[in-house]
Protein backbone atom coordinates (compact mmCIF):
# COMPACT_ATOMS: atom_id res chain seq x y z
CA UNK A 1 0.00 0.00 0.00
CA UNK A 2 1.44 3.46 -0.89
CA UNK A 3 2.66 5.56 1.98
CA UNK A 4 0.65 8.64 1.16
CA UNK A 5 -2.65 6.97 1.82
CA UNK A 6 -1.75 6.59 5.46
CA UNK A 7 -0.99 10.24 5.91
CA UNK A 8 -3.30 12.59 7.67
CA UNK A 9 -4.98 14.64 4.90
CA UNK A 10 -3.83 17.88 6.47
CA UNK A 11 -0.25 16.78 6.17
CA UNK A 12 -0.31 15.93 2.51
CA UNK A 13 -0.07 19.57 1.54
CA UNK A 14 2.52 20.77 4.04
CA UNK A 15 5.26 22.79 2.43
CA UNK A 16 8.43 20.98 1.65
CA UNK A 17 11.84 22.55 2.08
CA UNK A 18 11.88 23.23 -1.64
CA UNK A 19 8.58 25.08 -1.73
CA UNK A 20 9.53 27.22 1.24
CA UNK A 21 12.75 28.27 -0.43
CA UNK A 22 11.02 29.04 -3.69
CA UNK A 23 8.49 31.23 -1.97
CA UNK A 24 11.19 33.07 -0.09
CA UNK A 25 13.10 33.83 -3.29
CA UNK A 26 9.91 34.99 -4.89
CA UNK A 27 9.08 37.44 -2.14
CA UNK A 28 12.63 38.79 -2.11
CA UNK A 29 12.58 39.47 -5.86
CA UNK A 30 9.20 41.09 -5.53
CA UNK A 31 10.48 43.50 -2.89
CA UNK A 32 13.58 44.16 -4.97
CA UNK A 33 11.61 45.14 -8.05
CA UNK A 34 9.24 47.26 -6.01
CA UNK A 35 12.18 49.12 -4.52
CA UNK A 36 13.61 49.77 -7.97
CA UNK A 37 10.30 51.02 -9.27
CA UNK A 38 9.92 53.35 -6.31
CA UNK A 39 13.48 54.61 -6.58
CA UNK A 40 12.65 55.66 -10.11
CA UNK A 41 9.96 57.96 -8.81
CA UNK A 42 12.00 59.45 -5.98
CA UNK A 43 14.26 61.64 -8.15
CA UNK A 44 11.21 62.95 -9.97
CA UNK A 45 9.45 63.80 -6.72
CA UNK A 46 12.65 65.34 -5.39
CA UNK A 47 13.00 67.56 -8.43
CA UNK A 48 9.42 68.72 -8.24
CA UNK A 49 9.63 69.27 -4.48
CA UNK A 50 12.92 71.12 -4.77
CA UNK A 51 11.59 73.36 -7.55
CA UNK A 52 8.42 74.21 -5.68
CA UNK A 53 10.28 74.85 -2.46
CA UNK A 54 12.54 77.42 -4.08
CA UNK A 55 9.85 78.87 -6.30
CA UNK A 56 7.33 79.40 -3.54
CA UNK A 57 8.08 83.08 -2.79
CA UNK A 58 7.30 84.00 -6.40
CA UNK A 59 4.51 81.62 -7.23
CA UNK A 60 1.23 83.38 -7.74
CA UNK A 61 -1.27 84.18 -10.45
CA UNK A 62 0.45 87.54 -10.72
CA UNK A 63 3.71 85.87 -11.65
CA UNK A 64 2.06 84.23 -14.65
CA UNK A 65 0.26 87.26 -16.06
CA UNK A 66 2.72 90.02 -15.11
CA UNK A 67 5.49 91.22 -17.40
CA UNK A 68 9.16 91.18 -16.32
CA UNK A 69 10.30 94.31 -14.55
CA UNK A 70 13.55 95.96 -13.52
CA UNK A 71 15.59 94.22 -16.20
CA UNK A 72 14.10 90.77 -15.45
CA UNK A 73 14.88 91.05 -11.76
CA UNK A 74 11.24 91.33 -10.77
CA UNK A 75 7.73 90.91 -12.14
CA UNK A 76 6.40 87.90 -14.03
CA UNK A 77 6.77 85.86 -17.20
CA UNK A 78 3.71 86.61 -19.32
CA UNK A 79 5.54 87.48 -22.57
CA UNK A 80 7.58 84.26 -22.36
CA UNK A 81 4.52 82.16 -21.57
CA UNK A 82 2.54 83.54 -24.48
CA UNK A 83 5.59 83.24 -26.72
CA UNK A 84 5.94 79.55 -25.94
CA UNK A 85 2.22 79.13 -26.58
CA UNK A 86 2.61 80.78 -29.98
CA UNK A 87 5.60 78.63 -30.91
CA UNK A 88 4.02 75.36 -29.83
CA UNK A 89 0.66 75.97 -31.46
CA UNK A 90 2.08 77.21 -34.77
CA UNK A 91 4.75 74.54 -35.03
CA UNK A 92 2.28 71.74 -34.34
CA UNK A 93 -0.30 73.26 -36.68
CA UNK A 94 2.35 72.74 -39.36
CA UNK A 95 3.91 69.49 -38.24
CA UNK A 96 0.78 67.54 -37.27
CA UNK A 97 -1.08 67.58 -40.61
CA UNK A 98 2.06 67.11 -42.66
CA UNK A 99 3.26 64.33 -40.39
CA UNK A 100 -0.05 62.49 -40.30
CA UNK A 101 -0.54 62.64 -44.07
CA UNK A 102 3.03 61.55 -44.66
CA UNK A 103 2.56 58.63 -42.31
CA UNK A 104 -0.71 57.64 -43.98
CA UNK A 105 1.03 57.68 -47.32
CA UNK A 106 4.00 55.67 -46.09
CA UNK A 107 1.93 53.10 -44.24
CA UNK A 108 -1.12 52.74 -46.45
CA UNK A 109 -0.14 53.62 -50.01
CA UNK A 110 3.62 53.23 -50.44
CA UNK A 111 4.82 50.00 -51.98
CA UNK A 112 7.57 48.15 -50.21
CA UNK A 113 10.40 49.18 -52.53
CA UNK A 114 13.87 50.61 -52.00
CA UNK A 115 12.74 54.21 -52.42
CA UNK A 116 10.17 54.01 -49.65
CA UNK A 117 12.52 52.05 -47.45
CA UNK A 118 15.01 54.88 -47.75
CA UNK A 119 12.32 57.38 -46.78
CA UNK A 120 11.46 55.23 -43.79
CA UNK A 121 15.11 55.07 -42.78
CA UNK A 122 15.50 58.81 -43.21
CA UNK A 123 12.50 59.51 -40.98
CA UNK A 124 13.82 57.29 -38.23
CA UNK A 125 17.24 58.86 -38.37
CA UNK A 126 15.88 62.39 -38.47
CA UNK A 127 14.01 61.63 -35.27
CA UNK A 128 17.38 61.15 -33.60
CA UNK A 129 19.09 64.32 -34.80
CA UNK A 130 20.11 66.54 -31.84
CA UNK A 131 18.07 69.70 -31.43
CA UNK A 132 21.11 71.97 -31.76
CA UNK A 133 21.57 70.66 -35.29
CA UNK A 134 17.94 71.43 -36.08
CA UNK A 135 18.61 74.88 -34.64
CA UNK A 136 21.49 75.46 -37.04
CA UNK A 137 19.45 74.14 -39.93
CA UNK A 138 16.60 76.48 -39.04
CA UNK A 139 18.98 79.40 -38.86
CA UNK A 140 20.37 78.66 -42.30
CA UNK A 141 17.16 77.63 -44.01
CA UNK A 142 14.46 79.86 -42.58
CA UNK A 143 16.24 82.89 -41.13
CA UNK A 144 18.72 83.40 -43.98
CA UNK A 145 17.84 81.39 -47.08
CA UNK A 146 14.07 81.89 -46.93
CA UNK A 147 14.59 85.38 -45.53
CA UNK A 148 12.01 85.06 -42.78
CA UNK A 149 14.56 86.68 -40.48
CA UNK A 150 14.66 86.11 -36.76
CA UNK A 151 10.95 85.61 -36.22
CA UNK A 152 8.24 83.49 -34.70
CA UNK A 153 7.70 81.98 -38.15
CA UNK A 154 11.32 80.83 -38.42
CA UNK A 155 11.30 79.44 -34.90
CA UNK A 156 7.99 77.63 -35.36
CA UNK A 157 9.14 76.14 -38.66
CA UNK A 158 12.33 74.96 -37.01
CA UNK A 159 10.35 73.33 -34.22
CA UNK A 160 8.04 71.79 -36.82
CA UNK A 161 10.99 70.25 -38.66
CA UNK A 162 12.26 68.94 -35.36
CA UNK A 163 8.98 67.32 -34.31
CA UNK A 164 7.90 66.10 -37.75
CA UNK A 165 9.90 62.86 -37.92
CA UNK A 166 8.73 61.80 -34.48
CA UNK A 167 5.12 62.49 -35.41
CA UNK A 168 5.53 60.49 -38.61
CA UNK A 169 7.07 57.59 -36.72
CA UNK A 170 4.44 57.51 -33.96
CA UNK A 171 1.57 57.89 -36.43
CA UNK A 172 2.91 55.06 -38.55
CA UNK A 173 3.11 52.88 -35.51
CA UNK A 174 -0.50 53.69 -34.63
CA UNK A 175 -1.66 52.92 -38.18
CA UNK A 176 0.29 49.71 -38.33
CA UNK A 177 -1.42 48.47 -35.19
CA UNK A 178 -4.74 48.25 -37.06
CA UNK A 179 -5.00 44.59 -38.10
CA UNK A 180 -4.53 43.84 -41.80
CA UNK A 181 -7.70 41.69 -42.11
CA UNK A 182 -9.82 44.81 -41.48
CA UNK A 183 -8.33 46.43 -44.56
CA UNK A 184 -8.68 43.26 -46.63
CA UNK A 185 -12.33 42.94 -45.64
CA UNK A 186 -12.95 46.46 -46.91
CA UNK A 187 -11.07 45.91 -50.16
CA UNK A 188 -12.98 42.71 -50.76
CA UNK A 189 -16.28 44.57 -50.89
CA UNK A 190 -14.96 47.09 -53.36
CA UNK A 191 -13.92 49.94 -51.11
CA UNK A 192 -11.03 52.07 -52.28
CA UNK A 193 -7.96 52.60 -50.17
CA UNK A 194 -9.14 56.02 -49.15
CA UNK A 195 -12.58 54.75 -48.12
CA UNK A 196 -10.89 52.05 -46.11
CA UNK A 197 -8.59 54.53 -44.39
CA UNK A 198 -11.45 56.84 -43.55
CA UNK A 199 -13.91 54.22 -42.36
CA UNK A 200 -11.70 51.78 -40.54
CA UNK A 201 -8.00 52.59 -40.29
CA UNK A 202 -7.99 56.12 -38.90
CA UNK A 203 -10.93 55.74 -36.50
CA UNK A 204 -9.15 52.81 -34.93
CA UNK A 205 -5.76 54.41 -34.60
CA UNK A 206 -6.81 57.92 -33.69
CA UNK A 207 -5.89 57.56 -30.02
CA UNK A 208 -2.33 56.56 -30.88
CA UNK A 209 -2.05 59.30 -33.49
CA UNK A 210 -3.26 62.01 -31.11
CA UNK A 211 -1.08 60.96 -28.20
CA UNK A 212 1.93 60.90 -30.49
CA UNK A 213 1.22 64.47 -31.52
CA UNK A 214 0.47 65.76 -28.04
CA UNK A 215 3.65 64.30 -26.62
CA UNK A 216 5.51 66.53 -29.06
CA UNK A 217 4.01 69.57 -27.34
CA UNK A 218 6.31 69.06 -24.39
CA UNK A 219 9.28 68.71 -26.68
CA UNK A 220 8.49 71.84 -28.62
CA UNK A 221 7.88 73.77 -25.42
CA UNK A 222 11.03 72.61 -23.69
CA UNK A 223 13.69 72.91 -26.38
CA UNK A 224 15.88 76.00 -26.06
CA UNK A 225 18.44 75.87 -28.83
CA UNK A 226 16.08 75.81 -31.85
CA UNK A 227 14.16 78.89 -30.73
CA UNK A 228 17.22 80.72 -29.43
CA UNK A 229 18.89 80.46 -32.83
CA UNK A 230 15.89 81.45 -34.88
CA UNK A 231 13.42 83.71 -33.17
CA UNK A 232 13.38 83.95 -29.40
CA UNK A 233 14.67 87.09 -27.78
CA UNK A 234 15.95 88.12 -24.44
CA UNK A 235 13.28 90.75 -23.86
CA UNK A 236 10.23 92.00 -25.61
CA UNK A 237 7.90 94.67 -24.32
CA UNK A 238 4.39 93.27 -23.96
CA UNK A 239 1.30 94.45 -22.11
CA UNK A 240 0.38 92.62 -18.95
CA UNK A 241 -1.97 89.73 -19.73
CA UNK A 242 -2.22 90.63 -23.42
CA UNK A 243 -3.38 87.59 -25.41
CA UNK A 244 -2.11 88.35 -28.91
CA UNK A 245 0.99 90.46 -28.43
CA UNK A 246 3.09 89.10 -31.30
CA UNK A 247 3.11 89.19 -35.10
CA UNK A 248 4.39 86.21 -37.10
CA UNK A 249 7.37 88.15 -38.40
CA UNK A 250 8.38 89.44 -34.98
CA UNK A 251 10.60 87.86 -32.44
CA UNK A 252 9.13 86.63 -29.19
CA UNK A 253 10.13 85.55 -25.75
CA UNK A 254 9.93 81.88 -24.78
CA UNK A 255 9.85 80.11 -21.44
CA UNK A 256 12.83 77.86 -22.07
CA UNK A 257 14.95 80.74 -23.29
CA UNK A 258 13.73 82.96 -20.44
CA UNK A 259 14.71 80.36 -17.90
CA UNK A 260 18.15 80.17 -19.42
CA UNK A 261 18.60 83.96 -19.35
CA UNK A 262 17.37 84.61 -15.82
CA UNK A 263 19.36 81.70 -14.49
CA UNK A 264 22.67 82.49 -16.14
CA UNK A 265 22.76 85.87 -17.88
CA UNK A 266 21.20 88.38 -15.51
CA UNK A 267 23.05 89.28 -12.29
CA UNK A 268 21.25 89.73 -8.98
CA UNK A 269 17.96 88.13 -9.97
CA UNK A 270 15.59 87.36 -7.15
CA UNK A 271 16.42 83.75 -6.33
CA UNK A 272 12.90 82.42 -6.69
CA UNK A 273 12.30 83.72 -10.24
CA UNK A 274 14.19 81.06 -12.22
CA UNK A 275 12.60 78.35 -10.12
CA UNK A 276 9.14 79.75 -10.58
CA UNK A 277 9.75 79.93 -14.34
CA UNK A 278 10.77 76.29 -14.31
CA UNK A 279 7.66 75.38 -12.34
CA UNK A 280 5.43 77.09 -14.91
CA UNK A 281 7.18 75.30 -17.78
CA UNK A 282 7.03 71.96 -16.00
CA UNK A 283 3.40 72.32 -14.98
CA UNK A 284 2.25 73.34 -18.45
CA UNK A 285 4.01 70.34 -19.94
CA UNK A 286 2.68 67.96 -17.29
CA UNK A 287 -0.80 69.35 -17.79
CA UNK A 288 -0.66 68.72 -21.52
CA UNK A 289 0.70 65.22 -20.95
CA UNK A 290 -2.05 64.49 -18.45
CA UNK A 291 -4.52 65.66 -21.06
CA UNK A 292 -2.96 63.23 -23.53
CA UNK A 293 -3.29 60.36 -21.08
CA UNK A 294 -6.90 61.23 -20.31
CA UNK A 295 -7.68 61.40 -24.02
CA UNK A 296 -6.02 58.07 -24.56
CA UNK A 297 -7.99 56.43 -21.78
CA UNK A 298 -11.22 57.92 -23.07
CA UNK A 299 -10.57 56.76 -26.61
CA UNK A 300 -9.43 53.35 -25.45
CA UNK A 301 -12.70 52.88 -23.62
CA UNK A 302 -14.45 53.66 -26.88
CA UNK A 303 -12.25 51.34 -28.85
CA UNK A 304 -14.15 48.93 -30.98
CA UNK A 305 -12.38 45.66 -31.05
CA UNK B 1 -27.59 20.56 -66.14
CA UNK B 2 -27.16 23.08 -68.91
CA UNK B 3 -23.58 24.35 -68.95
CA UNK B 4 -23.77 26.89 -71.66
CA UNK B 5 -22.70 30.16 -70.15
CA UNK B 6 -19.34 30.70 -68.55
CA UNK B 7 -19.21 32.92 -65.48
CA UNK B 8 -15.46 32.73 -65.19
CA UNK B 9 -12.84 31.60 -67.65
CA UNK B 10 -9.33 30.99 -66.41
CA UNK B 11 -6.58 30.40 -68.93
CA UNK B 12 -3.08 29.36 -67.92
CA UNK B 13 -3.13 31.24 -64.64
CA UNK B 14 0.21 31.41 -62.90
CA UNK B 15 0.96 33.15 -59.65
CA UNK B 16 4.21 33.62 -57.80
CA UNK B 17 5.12 35.32 -54.56
CA UNK B 18 8.61 36.65 -55.17
CA UNK B 19 10.42 33.82 -56.92
CA UNK B 20 8.22 31.07 -55.50
CA UNK B 21 5.54 30.01 -57.93
CA UNK B 22 2.46 28.77 -56.07
CA UNK B 23 -0.02 28.32 -58.93
CA UNK B 24 1.42 26.57 -61.94
CA UNK B 25 -0.81 27.20 -64.89
CA UNK B 26 -4.47 26.54 -64.22
CA UNK B 27 -6.99 26.44 -67.03
CA UNK B 28 -10.66 25.87 -66.31
CA UNK B 29 -14.10 27.42 -66.59
CA UNK B 30 -16.77 28.04 -64.02
CA UNK B 31 -20.31 27.98 -65.30
CA UNK B 32 -23.16 30.21 -64.37
CA UNK B 33 -25.40 29.04 -61.54
CA UNK B 34 -23.20 26.21 -60.47
CA UNK B 35 -21.61 25.58 -57.14
CA UNK B 36 -17.97 25.00 -57.90
CA UNK B 37 -16.12 23.17 -55.17
CA UNK B 38 -12.38 23.50 -54.68
CA UNK B 39 -10.73 21.03 -52.34
CA UNK B 40 -7.11 20.48 -51.56
CA UNK B 41 -4.67 20.26 -48.68
CA UNK B 42 -3.22 23.30 -46.92
CA UNK B 43 -0.82 25.46 -48.92
CA UNK B 44 -2.20 24.28 -52.23
CA UNK B 45 -3.04 27.80 -53.37
CA UNK B 46 -6.81 27.89 -52.90
CA UNK B 47 -6.90 31.24 -51.14
CA UNK B 48 -4.38 32.68 -53.56
CA UNK B 49 -6.55 31.60 -56.48
CA UNK B 50 -9.55 33.42 -55.05
CA UNK B 51 -7.48 36.53 -54.47
CA UNK B 52 -6.56 36.52 -58.15
CA UNK B 53 -10.24 36.52 -59.12
CA UNK B 54 -11.12 39.82 -57.47
CA UNK B 55 -7.63 41.21 -57.91
CA UNK B 56 -7.03 41.81 -54.24
CA UNK B 57 -3.77 40.06 -55.05
CA UNK B 58 -2.76 43.49 -56.37
CA UNK B 59 -2.26 44.59 -52.78
CA UNK B 60 0.43 41.95 -52.33
CA UNK B 61 3.51 43.70 -53.62
CA UNK B 62 5.54 40.51 -54.04
CA UNK B 63 2.90 38.74 -56.13
CA UNK B 64 3.08 38.47 -59.91
CA UNK B 65 0.21 37.04 -61.90
CA UNK B 66 0.23 35.86 -65.49
CA UNK B 67 -2.42 34.29 -67.66
CA UNK B 68 -5.94 35.41 -68.37
CA UNK B 69 -9.03 35.55 -66.19
CA UNK B 70 -12.33 36.53 -67.74
CA UNK B 71 -15.33 37.32 -65.60
CA UNK B 72 -18.56 37.53 -67.58
CA UNK B 73 -16.48 37.48 -70.72
CA UNK B 74 -14.28 40.48 -69.97
CA UNK B 75 -10.64 40.30 -69.03
CA UNK B 76 -10.25 41.45 -65.44
CA UNK B 77 -6.90 42.97 -66.16
CA UNK B 78 -8.44 45.34 -68.66
CA UNK B 79 -11.31 46.27 -66.42
CA UNK B 80 -11.85 49.98 -66.05
CA UNK B 81 -13.51 49.89 -62.69
CA UNK B 82 -11.68 47.60 -60.31
CA UNK B 83 -14.14 48.40 -57.51
CA UNK B 84 -17.09 47.33 -59.63
CA UNK B 85 -15.28 44.06 -60.32
CA UNK B 86 -14.76 43.47 -56.62
CA UNK B 87 -18.43 44.17 -55.97
CA UNK B 88 -19.35 41.68 -58.65
CA UNK B 89 -17.47 39.04 -56.68
CA UNK B 90 -18.44 38.46 -53.06
CA UNK B 91 -15.60 37.17 -50.93
CA UNK B 92 -15.85 35.45 -47.56
CA UNK B 93 -12.54 34.99 -45.80
CA UNK B 94 -11.80 31.91 -43.66
CA UNK B 95 -11.52 33.80 -40.40
CA UNK B 96 -14.44 35.98 -39.38
CA UNK B 97 -13.69 39.68 -39.62
CA UNK B 98 -16.32 41.91 -38.14
CA UNK B 99 -15.30 45.43 -38.98
CA UNK B 100 -15.13 47.66 -35.91
CA UNK B 101 -18.41 49.28 -36.89
CA UNK B 102 -21.98 48.58 -35.87
CA UNK B 103 -23.68 45.48 -37.28
CA UNK B 104 -25.77 47.69 -39.51
CA UNK B 105 -22.75 49.62 -40.78
CA UNK B 106 -20.87 46.40 -41.40
CA UNK B 107 -23.48 45.31 -43.90
CA UNK B 108 -24.20 48.79 -45.23
CA UNK B 109 -20.51 49.50 -45.76
CA UNK B 110 -20.27 48.14 -49.29
CA UNK B 111 -23.46 49.74 -50.66
CA UNK B 112 -22.41 53.01 -49.09
CA UNK B 113 -18.94 52.94 -50.58
CA UNK B 114 -20.50 52.42 -53.97
CA UNK B 115 -22.51 55.59 -53.45
CA UNK B 116 -25.85 54.43 -52.10
CA UNK B 117 -27.15 56.76 -49.39
CA UNK B 118 -30.92 56.36 -49.20
CA UNK B 119 -31.83 55.08 -45.75
CA UNK B 120 -34.74 52.97 -46.93
CA UNK B 121 -32.62 51.19 -49.55
CA UNK B 122 -29.88 50.52 -47.05
CA UNK B 123 -32.38 49.22 -44.50
CA UNK B 124 -33.80 46.72 -46.92
CA UNK B 125 -30.35 45.56 -48.07
CA UNK B 126 -29.24 45.06 -44.47
CA UNK B 127 -32.32 43.08 -43.63
CA UNK B 128 -32.19 40.91 -46.74
CA UNK B 129 -28.49 40.09 -46.36
CA UNK B 130 -28.68 39.33 -42.67
CA UNK B 131 -31.63 37.04 -43.36
CA UNK B 132 -29.75 35.25 -46.12
CA UNK B 133 -26.80 34.76 -43.81
CA UNK B 134 -29.11 33.27 -41.14
CA UNK B 135 -28.21 36.01 -38.69
CA UNK B 136 -31.23 38.29 -38.77
CA UNK B 137 -33.19 36.65 -35.95
CA UNK B 138 -30.24 36.88 -33.58
CA UNK B 139 -29.32 40.50 -34.18
CA UNK B 140 -32.42 42.30 -35.40
CA UNK B 141 -32.89 44.02 -32.03
CA UNK B 142 -29.34 45.25 -31.73
CA UNK B 143 -28.32 46.33 -35.19
CA UNK B 144 -26.50 49.31 -33.79
CA UNK B 145 -24.22 47.45 -31.44
CA UNK B 146 -20.68 46.63 -32.49
CA UNK B 147 -20.12 43.90 -35.04
CA UNK B 148 -16.90 42.96 -33.28
CA UNK B 149 -18.84 42.14 -30.12
CA UNK B 150 -20.57 39.18 -31.77
CA UNK B 151 -19.40 35.64 -31.23
CA UNK B 152 -16.99 34.15 -33.75
CA UNK B 153 -19.69 32.20 -35.55
CA UNK B 154 -22.00 35.20 -35.69
CA UNK B 155 -19.19 37.35 -37.03
CA UNK B 156 -18.60 34.81 -39.76
CA UNK B 157 -22.24 35.03 -40.78
CA UNK B 158 -21.90 38.80 -40.63
CA UNK B 159 -19.02 38.44 -43.08
CA UNK B 160 -21.28 36.43 -45.37
CA UNK B 161 -23.99 39.07 -45.09
CA UNK B 162 -21.43 41.72 -45.99
CA UNK B 163 -20.29 39.73 -48.99
CA UNK B 164 -23.89 39.54 -50.20
CA UNK B 165 -24.59 43.21 -49.55
CA UNK B 166 -23.17 44.41 -52.85
CA UNK B 167 -25.28 41.94 -54.81
CA UNK B 168 -22.43 39.92 -56.27
CA UNK B 169 -22.88 37.77 -59.36
CA UNK B 170 -20.31 35.34 -58.01
CA UNK B 171 -19.84 34.39 -54.39
CA UNK B 172 -16.52 32.96 -53.20
CA UNK B 173 -16.54 31.20 -49.87
CA UNK B 174 -13.12 30.37 -48.45
CA UNK B 175 -13.56 27.71 -45.79
CA UNK B 176 -16.51 29.62 -44.41
CA UNK B 177 -17.53 27.03 -41.87
CA UNK B 178 -14.37 26.93 -39.76
CA UNK B 179 -15.90 29.08 -37.05
CA UNK B 180 -19.52 27.99 -37.35
CA UNK B 181 -21.34 25.23 -35.52
CA UNK B 182 -22.78 22.34 -37.57
CA UNK B 183 -26.42 23.39 -37.24
CA UNK B 184 -25.78 26.89 -38.52
CA UNK B 185 -23.50 25.49 -41.20
CA UNK B 186 -26.41 23.41 -42.44
CA UNK B 187 -28.66 26.45 -42.47
CA UNK B 188 -26.15 28.39 -44.51
CA UNK B 189 -25.69 25.47 -46.86
CA UNK B 190 -29.45 25.56 -47.49
CA UNK B 191 -29.16 29.26 -48.20
CA UNK B 192 -26.38 28.55 -50.69
CA UNK B 193 -28.54 26.03 -52.50
CA UNK B 194 -31.19 28.70 -52.69
CA UNK B 195 -28.74 31.36 -53.85
CA UNK B 196 -27.37 29.34 -56.72
CA UNK B 197 -30.57 29.99 -58.63
CA UNK B 198 -29.41 33.56 -58.91
CA UNK B 199 -25.65 33.53 -58.66
CA UNK B 200 -22.55 31.42 -59.12
CA UNK B 201 -20.83 30.06 -56.06
CA UNK B 202 -17.22 29.05 -55.60
CA UNK B 203 -16.82 26.97 -52.50
CA UNK B 204 -13.34 26.38 -51.12
CA UNK B 205 -13.50 23.88 -48.35
CA UNK B 206 -11.40 21.62 -46.21
CA UNK B 207 -14.44 19.55 -45.39
CA UNK B 208 -14.55 17.30 -48.41
CA UNK B 209 -18.01 16.15 -47.41
CA UNK B 210 -19.25 19.72 -47.71
CA UNK B 211 -18.10 19.84 -51.31
CA UNK B 212 -19.77 16.50 -51.83
CA UNK B 213 -23.05 17.77 -50.42
CA UNK B 214 -23.13 21.05 -52.30
CA UNK B 215 -20.90 21.23 -55.33
CA UNK B 216 -21.94 20.41 -58.87
CA UNK B 217 -18.37 20.09 -59.97
CA UNK B 218 -15.29 19.81 -57.82
CA UNK B 219 -11.67 20.60 -58.47
CA UNK B 220 -8.91 18.94 -56.53
CA UNK B 221 -6.04 21.39 -56.25
CA UNK B 222 -2.71 20.20 -55.01
CA UNK B 223 0.41 22.34 -54.69
CA UNK B 224 -0.83 24.79 -57.29
CA UNK B 225 -1.78 22.16 -59.86
CA UNK B 226 -5.21 20.97 -60.79
CA UNK B 227 -5.08 17.25 -60.18
CA UNK B 228 -8.60 16.59 -61.28
CA UNK B 229 -11.70 18.55 -62.19
CA UNK B 230 -14.91 16.73 -62.78
CA UNK B 231 -18.47 16.45 -61.64
CA UNK B 232 -18.73 15.90 -57.91
CA UNK B 233 -20.14 12.39 -58.28
CA UNK B 234 -17.06 11.28 -60.15
CA UNK B 235 -14.59 12.97 -57.82
CA UNK B 236 -16.19 11.26 -54.84
CA UNK B 237 -16.82 7.98 -56.56
CA UNK B 238 -14.73 4.85 -56.13
CA UNK B 239 -12.74 5.48 -59.24
CA UNK B 240 -11.95 9.07 -60.08
CA UNK B 241 -9.52 9.56 -62.95
CA UNK B 242 -6.58 10.18 -60.67
CA UNK B 243 -5.77 7.89 -57.77
CA UNK B 244 -4.50 10.85 -55.71
CA UNK B 245 -7.99 12.25 -55.72
CA UNK B 246 -9.36 9.03 -54.33
CA UNK B 247 -6.72 9.01 -51.61
CA UNK B 248 -7.35 12.61 -50.66
CA UNK B 249 -11.12 12.48 -50.43
CA UNK B 250 -10.94 9.29 -48.48
CA UNK B 251 -8.37 10.63 -46.07
CA UNK B 252 -5.55 8.26 -46.93
CA UNK B 253 -3.34 10.91 -48.40
CA UNK B 254 0.32 10.38 -47.67
N1 LIG C 1 1.28 36.86 -48.90
C1 LIG C 1 2.05 35.82 -49.22
N2 LIG C 1 3.37 35.99 -49.42
C2 LIG C 1 4.14 34.94 -49.74
N3 LIG C 1 3.70 33.69 -49.88
C3 LIG C 1 2.39 33.45 -49.70
C4 LIG C 1 1.50 34.51 -49.36
N4 LIG C 1 0.26 34.00 -49.24
C5 LIG C 1 0.37 32.67 -49.50
N5 LIG C 1 1.65 32.34 -49.78
C6 LIG C 1 2.14 31.00 -50.13
O1 LIG C 1 1.38 30.55 -51.21
C7 LIG C 1 1.08 29.17 -51.03
C8 LIG C 1 -0.39 28.95 -51.17
O2 LIG C 1 -1.04 29.60 -50.09
P1 LIG C 1 -2.61 29.70 -49.96
O3 LIG C 1 -2.91 30.54 -48.77
O4 LIG C 1 -3.18 30.11 -51.25
O5 LIG C 1 -2.99 28.18 -49.66
P2 LIG C 1 -4.39 27.56 -49.26
O6 LIG C 1 -4.63 26.45 -50.22
O7 LIG C 1 -5.41 28.61 -49.14
O8 LIG C 1 -4.05 26.95 -47.85
P3 LIG C 1 -5.02 26.74 -46.60
O9 LIG C 1 -5.84 25.53 -46.88
O10 LIG C 1 -4.07 26.52 -45.48
O11 LIG C 1 -5.80 27.98 -46.46
C9 LIG C 1 1.66 28.77 -49.70
O12 LIG C 1 2.86 28.07 -49.95
C10 LIG C 1 1.93 30.04 -49.01
O13 LIG C 1 3.08 29.92 -48.22
MG1 LIG D 1 -6.60 29.31 -47.50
Amino acid sequence: MPMTNNLDPAQRFTKTEFVVRKERIQSITKVLFAVMAISMIIPLLLIIGYLFYHALPSLSWEFLVEVPKKGMRDGGIWPAFVGTLYLVVISLAIAAPVGVFAAVYLNEYAKDNWFNRIIHLAVINLAGVPSIVHALFGLGAFVYAAEFGYSILSAALTLAIMTLPVIIASTREALASVPMPFREACWNVGASRWQTIRAVVVPNSISGILTGIILQVSRAAGETAPVMFTGAVFYKAVERGELFPYQLNEQCMALSMHLYTVATQVPNVKESIPYATAVVLLCSVLLVNAGAIALRVWLRNHKKW
Amino acid sequence: MEHSEKAIEIIDLRLSYGVKEVIHGLTFDIYRHEIFGIIGPAQSGKTSLLRCLNRTIDFESSATVSGTIRVDGSDIRRTKDIYALRRKIGMVAPLPVGLPLSIYDNVAFAPRSSGLTKKADLDSIVERCLKQAALWEEVKDRLHTLGTALSGGQQQRLTIARALSHQPRILCLDEFSIAIDPVTTMRIEDVLKELRKEITIILVTNLTQQARRLADRTMFLWNGDCVELDSTEIIFSDRPANSKTYEYVNGIFG
